[in-house]
């Protein structure tokens, strides 16, 4: 076997070292009744290029592959990669590397995550981010055990019924075993939470928003500050799409004083899910409060700037129980290659991305709407947008899956509610062809 | 020669991205517009990021220059206690990124993507096969987040049986995250301490174990590297007072095919795929932590599910008595996928000759060694062995010098300082992937830089003197935190 160096003389020689006979030897302290029995059932070791066939035929099962667009988001966006992206933190010296607890053998890793600690802050409009969360969800969950930190003896947390219906069942979990209560903020008819019930809320630790919410709406976020800071709340802002800040006002200049949300777009393919990135930034004055590594700026004996990861006390391997977190592993690689995307981009390169996506969701919005689709809501969106038709969509779906674009999501699952309306996305990857199509079909 | 990126050697300086580019360059790709402009709202509009405008060669440079500072499992030896840094496969890498894998929507409908379920699907199997146990949710993305899965388990059934039980046992030698995870769920963790042999003595269990105690979270191998022998006894003990045990796999390395962890009396348990199942740990991750459990705590597992209708693969949500979501999807996806490619190209055979040679090859060193330094048990270990720094008391050096020099030998130093029960703590976990030149090459290079420590200490304590940077002050990095640039 490839991976496994040992020739029989070798292991023949150690074993003589150690003082056993046979390799099974160095087990024999390993009481009887804990022992495997018999062989792992496994289906029979596969060579390289067996391996590479198995997985050849699977792929072609999955239809992505034969795919020309997917105007689905809801939390998982098809951006374009550039290749300098994957082919730079793809380098074997950042994917095979351990957390960086020995600085001077890991300022490769540490600079970058400094750097991408930047680059979200100014994103977000935040004073300070972490090196990662898993995903935007457990992200949320862990603003919210922030801010209950924060907050200390206030026990109620309130999150808008428009924030990823994943995200919010994720906070339940986090916070199932303990005495905090969560309530849910409907949305108006405008498609942006209505904070009006926060008014008799009097333990209100936080409230958490999404922008763009998942119905693709941007929400007032300057309003929504200021009921949540006078109802006492700290106010929690998540999303899905952070290309959205390349066009909108960030959360940082709204008022938030957490921010978190999915850094997927930025670099890392949907990879059915995961692993994507946990963004998550909030104000200086919480630093200390924050869950998670911090990659910080100091200096070598010799006076040089370098990085090391700090605040350590603040964590699980220090703190044990007591920590902000219980988190270890994160989503490093996925922070690299956000920052290398976002580095790609540049100032310049992600708001004419961001245009673009915005522009071509409003050509298709305005189009389907023309044929006689109807907006559930009315207000601003970035690149996602949800509606319903005059007649039952899903035969139309059903001709588009055959010219290979899968249109839309649609919403019954997540808000019974909304049955038969649909929730679209459009980035720069899909062609106007493709929309072009999907405007043709709906119209018949 | 003060001038240009070379003045430190090959080791070529790099600026932070923001001190390099000029407004107005791209290294993208600008896509055509092909469809009208719309008027954007002005009341919500923004300016966009203060980000650096680079080329793409300049983007290029950078990150490759940062890449030369670091060190990878594939630069060498990497040592590092309870993180398994073994070879992480090439050809993982490539069909991780397959379109189909890499490019599928988590929310397809499921005739859209049976592929992708079926590799879930059968990674459940195949752990399940692995570590004895009856299910597996693959959704923690993360050890960490496969232990808070597990005492959310526990919680639940507790919950369920109408019980509260507010305390949980927990070895001095578990990893922070333990009792972190368990700090979440409501549980106070109450620390054990290990016997003089490094292992758990099961009467100290059974002083503790009570009727408000959910039960044990046991790391085993434990992280002296030591096989807890009295695991049977302690969990029946656990199990007689209505208990719960959580066995922590984090050291999974060191018994595949060999311990049934079911046979154990572990009752939940996680594993962490970016260790024993050769997945990279991309410098923190993304790593995966999929949960194990018992027939009688399947209800709980956290939704959806990966199960197989009638030869179809279909994503569950409909488990009452569930914990819940844990993940936006199905968890690090490309990361099982690595882990499945791991599995198929190993076989049975192989990962249980895979544990056997990790554990000769800890044994090895700890034999090699243990004249040189001193052991904190002398017992035999399993996949790591640790010694304390007692021995170098006497040249008055630290265990953190002598990790340092490492560096300057090239070997990424072992976990130092932990487990915290042992003084000075030296812990190293070679894998099976490392051959034996490669292994005595490492043995000699401890006991020179012990020597070296006889000669000139000064030396050690100045270590690393080869790195592009010399020591950095941690505490200055704390005092005054400078966390964004």
């Amino acid at each position: 076997m490839r991976y496994l160096p040992h020739t029989d003389e070798e292991i023949r020689e150690m074993l003589a070292v150690t003082g056993h006979e046979r390799l099974s030897d160095l087990f024999r302290h390993v009481p009887e009744k804990c022992r495997f029995r018999g062989e792992i059932a496994l289906p029979n070791q596969l060579s390289e290029w067996g391996l590479l066939d198995h997985f050849r035929h699977l792929d072609q099962s999955i239809a992505t592959t034969s795919t020309r667009a997917v105007l689905m988001g809801a939390g998982s966006y098809s951006h374009y990669i550039p290749e300098v992206v994957p082919g730079l933190v793809h380098r074997s010296e950042f994917v095979t590397a351990y957390t960086p607890y020995q600085p001077e053998m890991s300022q490769g890793t540490l600079q970058g995550i400094f750097e991408y600690q930047t680059l979200t802050a100014r994103l977000l409009g935040m004073e300070v981010a972490n090196a990662s969360m898993y995903d935007g969800a457990s992200a949320l969950a862990e603003a919210v055990l922030m801010a209950l930190r924060v907050q200390r003896k206030k026990n109620t947390v309130a999150i808008s019924t428009a924030v990823h219906p994943h995200y919010r069942q994720v906070v339940r979990s986090y916070l199932q075993a303990s005495l905090y209560t969560v309530i849910e903020l409907e949305v108006g008819e405008d498609g942006r939470t209505d904070f009006s019930p926060l008014q008799g809320v009097d333990d209100l630790a936080a409230v958490a928003v999404s922008s763009p919410n998942f119905f693709g709406i941007i929400e007032d976020l300057e309003e929504a500050a200021e009921s949540i800071h006078d109802a006492g709340g700290l106010f929690i802002t998540c999303f899905t799409e952070p290309f959205a800040y390349g066009l909108y006002k960030n959360p940082g200049q709204c008022g938030a004083d957490i921010v978190c949300g999915e850094g997927q777009s930025f670099g890392m393919p949907q990879s059915f899910g995961g692993p994507g990135l946990g963004m998550f930034a909030c104000k200086s004055s919480f630093q200390r409060n924050l869950p998670g590594r911090l990659v910080g700026q100091t200096v070598d004996l010799d006076g040089r700037r370098g990085f090391v990861l700090t605040l350590a006390t603040r964590e699980q391997h220090i703190r044990r129980e007591k920590a902000t977190s219980n988190i270890c592993s994160n989503q490093g690689l996925c922070a690299m290659t956000a920052a290398a995307y976002m580095a790609t981009l540049g100032r310049t390169g992600l708001k004419k991305v961001a245009r673009l996506n915005f522009d071509k969701a409003a050509y298709l919005k305005q189009k389907l709407c023309d044929s006689g689709a109807q907006l559930l809501f009315e207000t601003a969106v970035f690149n996602e947008f949800a509606l319903k038709f005059p007649s039952d969509f899903a035969p139309v779906r059903e001709r588009l899956l055959e010219k290979g674009i899968i249109a839309g999501l649609e919403l019954g699952n997540f808000y019974p509610e909304y049955k038969g309306a649909y929730l679209f996305c459009v980035t720069e990857t899909t062609s106007k062809e493709v929309l072009d199509t999907v405007i043709e079909e709906a119209g018949k | 020669m003060t001038q240009g990126p070379g003045t430190s050697g090959l080791i070529l300086e790099e600026p932070l991205l923001w001190e390099k580019g000029k407004p107005g360059r791209s290294a993208f790709s600008m896509p055509e517009r092909d469809v009208p402009e719309t008027p954007i709202p002005m009341d919500l509009a923004g300016d966009g990021p203060d980000f650096p405008d680079l080329s793409e060669v300049d983007v290029v440079r950078h990150y490759t220059r940062l890449s030369t500072w670091n060190f990878g499992v594939d630069t060498g030896m990497y040592p590092l206690g309870s993180c398994t840094m073994k070879y992480n496969p090439k050809i993982n890498e490539k069909i991780a990124s397959f379109p189909g894998l890499s490019s599928a929507h988590p929310l397809l409908e499921e005739s859209l993507c049976q592929g992708n379920l079926q590799i879930l699907f059968e990674l459940q199997q195949y752990l399940a096969a692995i570590t004895g146990m009856d299910a597996v949710s693959l959704q923690p993305a993360a050890g960490a987040q496969g232990e808070l899965t597990g005492m959310l388990i526990f919680a639940a059934y507790f919950r369920s049986l109408g019980e509260k039980r507010i305390k949980i046992l927990i070895p001095d030698t578990a990893h922070g995250t333990n009792p972190a995870s368990a700090a979440l769920c409501g549980f106070k963790p109450v620390s054990l301490k290990s016997g003089n042999d490094g292992t758990l003595d099961a009467t100290v269990v059974k002083e503790l174990m009570d009727e408000e105690t959910a039960g044990i979270m046991l790391t085993n191998p434990n992280t002296l590297g030591l096989f807890e022998e009295s695991i049977r006894e302690v969990a029946d003990l656990v199990h007689a007072k209505g208990g719960l045990v959580y066995g922590d796999g984090a050291n999974m390395n060191a018994v595949m095919g060999i311990v049934d962890f079911k046979r154990c009396g572990v009752d939940v348990m996680h594993l962490n795929l970016h260790k024993t199942f050769s997945t990279p740990h991309g410098g923190g991750g993304p790593g995966a932590g999929p949960v194990c459990v018992v027939e009688e705590l399947k209800r709980f597992l956290p939704v959806p599910r990966i199960v197989e209708q009638d030869g179809r693969f279909v994503v569950e949500h409909d488990y009452p008595d569930s914990i819940g979501r844990l993940h936006g999807f199905f968890g690090n996806y490309g990361v099982l996928v690595r882990a499945y490619c791991y599995i198929r190209a190993m076989g049975a055979a192989h990962l249980k000759k895979a544990s056997q040679l990790a554990v000769l090859n800890a044994n090895y060193i700890r034999q090699e060694l243990r004249e040189a330094l001193d052991l904190a048990y002398d017992k035999p270990c399993m996949h790591e062995c640790v010694f304390s720094d007692k021995s170098l008391h006497k040249y008055k050096v630290s265990t953190l010098d002598l990790a340092k020099r490492l560096i300057d030998h090239g070997y990424h130093p072992p976990t130092i300082y932990f487990p915290l029960v042992v003084p000075g703590a030296i812990m190293i976990e070679p894998t099976e992937t490392e051959c034996r030149e490669d292994i005595d090459q490492f043995i000699a290079v401890v006991k020179e830089i012990i020597s070296e420590a006889g000669q000139d200490a000064e030396m050690l304590r100045q270590a690393p003197a080869r790195t592009k940077l010399r020591r950095l002050d941690e505490t200055l990095a704390a005092r005054k935190p400078c966390l964004i640039g």
